[in-house]
């Protein structure tokens, strides 16, 4: 494919979005061109605002500011030429197969014929024959999401929006309906002009996509766009592909520890307080075993084969290594993921000793410092958890505050250095 | 049986004190039509020829039916409008939420006399009031269903609908009504069956010197009753029987089994509710043939109709709506100042003709009715709890008793009041006491049903644990059973304390064997203000009473609710 012959078609430009009362933007300065006959996939971690973004592009959302251009016209309202395959399926359970295809055509108000002999068509197309009359919860996964592009489809549409299409699914079933619809898309059987996914998985990314749009998160930026230029049907095993995958690793892991907004640095330095860090959503019992596993490998690991071998998301793991690393338990470089002496004595030392080498890490870091501060300065040693949400809001954003605190309290409590009462809400520290 | 009592989330505050003065002008609106002069006695006769039985369960079915489909309106349309436009919703929900916490009985007074007074000959104002009556009984709960229902769509099936452009009557009809159907259903099955409750209370009552009566199964069963005929009594009870068993068989079966095809979930579960005559509709040629020729060609025009309508709309909507859209919003506005302004000035004209000794009863009359509802709520939790815990940690139990209890708890206690009188009025020592008897009967079977759905819900594996430990007797209760079955139980008692208050109306002051007799009470006050045409009092006591009850609600109720929502749910 000549690259300066193709025709622009999309033009995402400088969106950002708040989400209610928010200071912290979820999307900020998205800026992204998307092609005719482009696949492009929006790769980021769960929680980052991608399926925002997608809602953006397809006009069901408002962005706070920029705008999107679609086929020359601005964006205004739900774009009728888009329409989408969403993770759940969405099919309406009471509507058969047949009337959920026709359901778009209906509402355009073609003639009953026409909406007929369009859904057959599809529903054929997308290799559904004889389920016409079936209802959603009689077919299995697959061929519910088969229903999915056959009614997203159906409206001849000129953008096709995926958001996340694939990851209700078994692997198999997936890899199989990935293969279909990549041979619709190459063979331009579908009317489509480009196509949108949304993903967290990598491999499906550079599977699929000509290009992948890597955003961050907390908030979400475009922090890097990549070609792919391997030819279709794309090999998984071949070193290219296993050589892409790696990269887009190592650019995502870099990413998530650099990602450090200027702005709020300089005015901690400012005030002179030790900024609270955010706690990456690590389970302890999930650190402990991807120590051991690393340590069992000679210390070192590269984490796309981590995260292979454990069968385990990005999205899952990344937080856990962020976590070990936090704890100086380990080190990631270019990839890799290696043990420290440090690490290695967590994992051989007994409950008891471990816990308190977990104390001595976690004390370092500021969050915990202002938290067992907190609680010192009190008379009863006791504070509310609200306190502390409102507090680390400030620093870490209003986004998913909860949860943020329950990482903090799981952490902390594991480690002794403070309790946490769920009837009362309340941190506290043991005065005995 | 499904409960689904929704809170609403928000706080007693200032819009909850407005709604109650709104009320109080409602309720002035009500009645004053017949505060002025007296219409003359209608009187028709309730027959107890046994041959009179049929026509008359006919009436009260279609009164009972009338009312529903008013109910069936009015909650699609209000709930479409509260989930849809916010600033209706700050509005329409607290009222909603306080009509349904206030005891609809009280009304039934100021009601009656209003309509009577607009229509002066014939039965139409009475049977416009039981209509109303009944359906001020069924449609809180079903609307409060359904706006939750449009509220919790999921949004990928909401986002669905609207990037493949359907229009609002599109939306509708193939997404917020077919997701809202199962809670409608449920809901509209106990709505029906409080149905019953108010349609014994409307069909035949006495005020003012005058009785009211509208031939129905209620007034059989009462007429029955005052003239001591026993066979007619027992028949009109078989009758009222049948009836119900019938409807729920021929209905409500067939109703439920149908609306499992909305479910949500996406997996095909092992239990669904099967009906006999579904299956056996679903199977039938003629039925077929008519649903085909017929029904879906009828209906698929209605469609078109209102789609091409719709479309109308839309086109047009740019064009006129503006201009006439101000004008009009600014003439209702002043409208209503206006009529708000006298209606309150009038409210607080007949508040001030109020003497010292009404006023003087009403705090004692609030403490024997709470006395009352109190004791009535204890004696149901000492029988309903070790029962419903037993029918319900037993499958074997359950599956006969389940059945049983729906038919039986389905029975208007209204219906039963003239026996039940005959009984304990001289054995318990007047009315007093015996009123208390009156609200359990109608009241005890929301709990024992809660319980029961509660004991059934304790996972299997808790009980294992609880027997592996050894935990028995007491402890077991403290440990397993009562806080397993906590959040059903305040569930039912909720409903339960809201049954009491509507019972107190038509329990402390009864008619029984030809005239009335009465005991202390807020129902009492109210119905002998009605009866002695004291219209202030009536007025101040019909409030005090919704007051008494949403108090209750926000300082008790909402709090256990909440309690039991957080700490004692169990999650699978």
């Amino acid at each position: 494919m000549d690259l300066r012959k193709q025709k622009e078609f999309i033009k995402v430009k400088g969106i950002t979005k708040y989400f209610g009362e928010s200071e912290k933007p979820t999307l900020k300065d998205i800026n992204i061109n998307i092609n005719e006959d482009e696949f492009i996939a929006i790769l980021g971690p769960s929680g980052s605002g991608k399926s925002s973004l997608l809602r953006i592009i397809t006009g069901l959302l408002e962005p706070t500011e920029g705008e999107v251009i679609f086929d020359g016209k601005k964006v205004d309202g739900v774009n009728p030429y888009a329409s989408i395959v969403f993770q759940s399926f969405a099919l309406y359970p009471w509507l058969t197969v047949q009337e959920n295809v026709e359901l778009g055509l209906k509402a355009k108000g073609f003639p009953k014929d026409y909406t007929t002999e369009k859904a057959s068509e599809l529903i054929s197309l997308i290799g559904l024959d004889g389920f016409e009359d079936a209802y959603p919860k009689e077919l299995s996964g697959g061929m519910r999401q088969r229903v999915g592009f056959a009614r997203a489809l159906a409206v001849q549409p000129k953008l096709l929006c995926m958001d996340e299409p694939f990851s209700a699914l078994d692997f198999l079933t997936a890899e199989n309906l990935r293969t279909e619809l990549i041979d619709l898309w190459t063979n331009k059987k579908m009317p489509i002009k480009s196509v949108i996914m949304i993903t967290h998985g990598i491999e499906e990314a550079v599977l699929m996509a000509d290009k992948i749009v890597m955003l961050s998160r907390d908030p979400a930026r475009v922090i890097a766009e990549i070609k792919i230029n391997l030819p279709h049907p794309r090999n998984r095993k071949s070193i290219e592909f296993e050589r892409t995958v790696d990269s887009i690793y190592k650019v995502l892991t870099k990413g998530e520890f650099d990602d450090q907004d200027e702005d709020e640095i300089k005015k901690v330095v400012k005030e002179k307080i030790e900024k609270p860090v955010e706690i990456p959503a690590a389970s302890i019992g999930v650190m402990s075993g991807l120590l051991e596993l690393v340590d069992d490998n000679d210390g070192r690991m590269d984490i796309y084969q981590l995260g292979r071998d454990l069968m385990m998301e990005i999205d899952d793991l990344l937080p856990n290594i962020e976590g070990i690393s936090m704890l100086k338990f380990a080190e990631v470089k270019e990839g890799d993921i290696i043990i420290t002496p440090l690490g290695s004595k967590f994992i051989e030392e007994e409950t008891e000793n471990a816990k308190e080498i977990f104390r001595e890490q976690i004390m370092n870091i500021s969050t915990f410092k202002v938290v067992v501060k907190v609680l010192n300065n009190k008379k009863n040693k006791t504070m509310k958890e609200e306190f502390f949400q409102e507090l680390f809001a400030q620093y870490l954003g209003e986004h998913s505050i909860e949860s943020k605190m329950d990482v903090i309290i799981d952490w902390g409590r594991y480690a002794e250095l403070f309790n946490y009462d769920h009837d009362t809400e309340e941190l506290y520290i043991d005065m005995e | 049986m499904k409960n689904e009592k929704v809170f609403n989330k928000q706080k007693f505050g200032m819009i909850d004190v407005v709604i109650f003065i709104c009320i109080a002008m409602v309720i002035y609106l009500i009645m004053s039509p017949g505060m002025n002069g007296t219409s003359g006695n209608i009187d028709v006769k309730i027959s107890t020829d046994l041959d009179m039985l049929p026509s008359y369960a006919l009436r009260s079915v279609l009164r009972m039916t009338a009312a529903y489909i008013i109910a069936i309106i009015f909650t699609l349309t209000y709930g479409y409008i509260a989930a849809h436009n916010k600033k209706a919703e700050k509005i329409l929900i607290p009222i909603l939420d306080i009509l349904q916490s206030i005891p609809v009985l009280s009304f039934l007074p100021a009601v009656v006399l209003g309509l009577i007074a607009l229509f002066p000959n014939g039965t139409l104002g009475i049977e416009i009031a039981s209509i109303i009556l009944i359906f001020t009984g069924q449609a809180w709960n079903m609307t409060f269903s359904f706006y939750y229902s449009i509220k919790i769509l999921p949004r990928d099936l909401k986002e669905a609908s609207r990037i493949l452009q359907l229009n609002r009557w599109q939306q509708f009809k193939k997404l917020e009504l077919p997701f809202a159907t199962i809670g409608l259903v449920w809901n509209s099955m106990m709505s029906w069956a409080g149905g019953w409750f108010f349609l014994m209370a409307c069909e035949m009552f006495t005020l003012q010197g005058r009785s009211f009566r509208l031939k129905g199964i209620g007034s059989f069963l009462q007429t029955a009753a005052n003239e001591g005929n026993t066979k007619a009594l027992i028949y009109g009870i078989i009758t009222l029987l049948i009836v119900i068993i019938l409807l729920d068989q021929f209905i409500w079966r067939p109703v439920i089994a149908w609306s499992d095809k909305f479910k949500i979930e996406l997996t095909q579960s092992n239990d669904e509710p099967k009906s006999f005559v579904l299956k056996l509709l679903r199977r039938s040629y003629i039925v077929q043939i008519l649903t085909e020729k017929i029904f879906d060609s009828f209906f698929s025009f209605i469609g078109k109709r209102i789609d091409n309508i719709i479309i109308n709309i839309n086109k047009n909507k740019v064009v006129s709506s503006r201009k006439f859209g101000n004008i009009s919003k600014i003439i209702i506005r002043i409208v209503s100042i206006i009529v708000l302004i006298y209606l309150g000035f009038n409210v607080i004209k007949l508040l001030s003709t109020l003497s010292f000794t009404d006023l003087k009863q009403i705090p004692k009359a609030v403490l024997f009715s709470l006395l009352r509802v109190i004791a009535a709520q204890i004696i149901a939790l000492i029988w309903t709890v070790p029962v419903g815990v037993a029918i319900g940690m037993n499958k074997k139990l359950a599956n006969i008793f389940q059945p049983i209890i729906q038919v039986i708890a389905s029975v208007p206690a209204t219906a039963l009041f003239p026996v039940v009188l005959g009984v304990f009025m001289s054995a318990l020592g007047g009315l007093g006491f015996a009123s208390i008897i009156l609200m359990i009967m109608g009241t005890q079977w929301y709990i024992l049903f809660n319980v029961v759905a509660g004991a059934m819900a304790i996972p299997e594996d808790l009980r294992a644990a609880t027997k592996t430990f050894g935990i028995r007797g007491i402890k077991k209760w403290k440990t397993l059973i009562l806080p397993g079955i906590f959040p059903n139980l305040v569930t039912g008692m909720i409903t339960a304390t809201g049954g009491c208050w509507n019972a107190s109306i038509v329990s402390e002051y009864v008619n029984f064997g030809g005239h009335a007799v009465k005991t202390i009470g807020l129902g009492a006050l109210i119905s002998e203000a009605t009866e002695t045409g004291n219209f202030a009092l009536l007025l101040m006591g019909t409030i005090t009473m919704c007051i008494v009850v949403v108090v209750i609600n926000n300082v008790v109720w909402k709090r256990l609710y909440t309690l039991a929502e957080e700490r004692f749910k169990i999650e699978i």
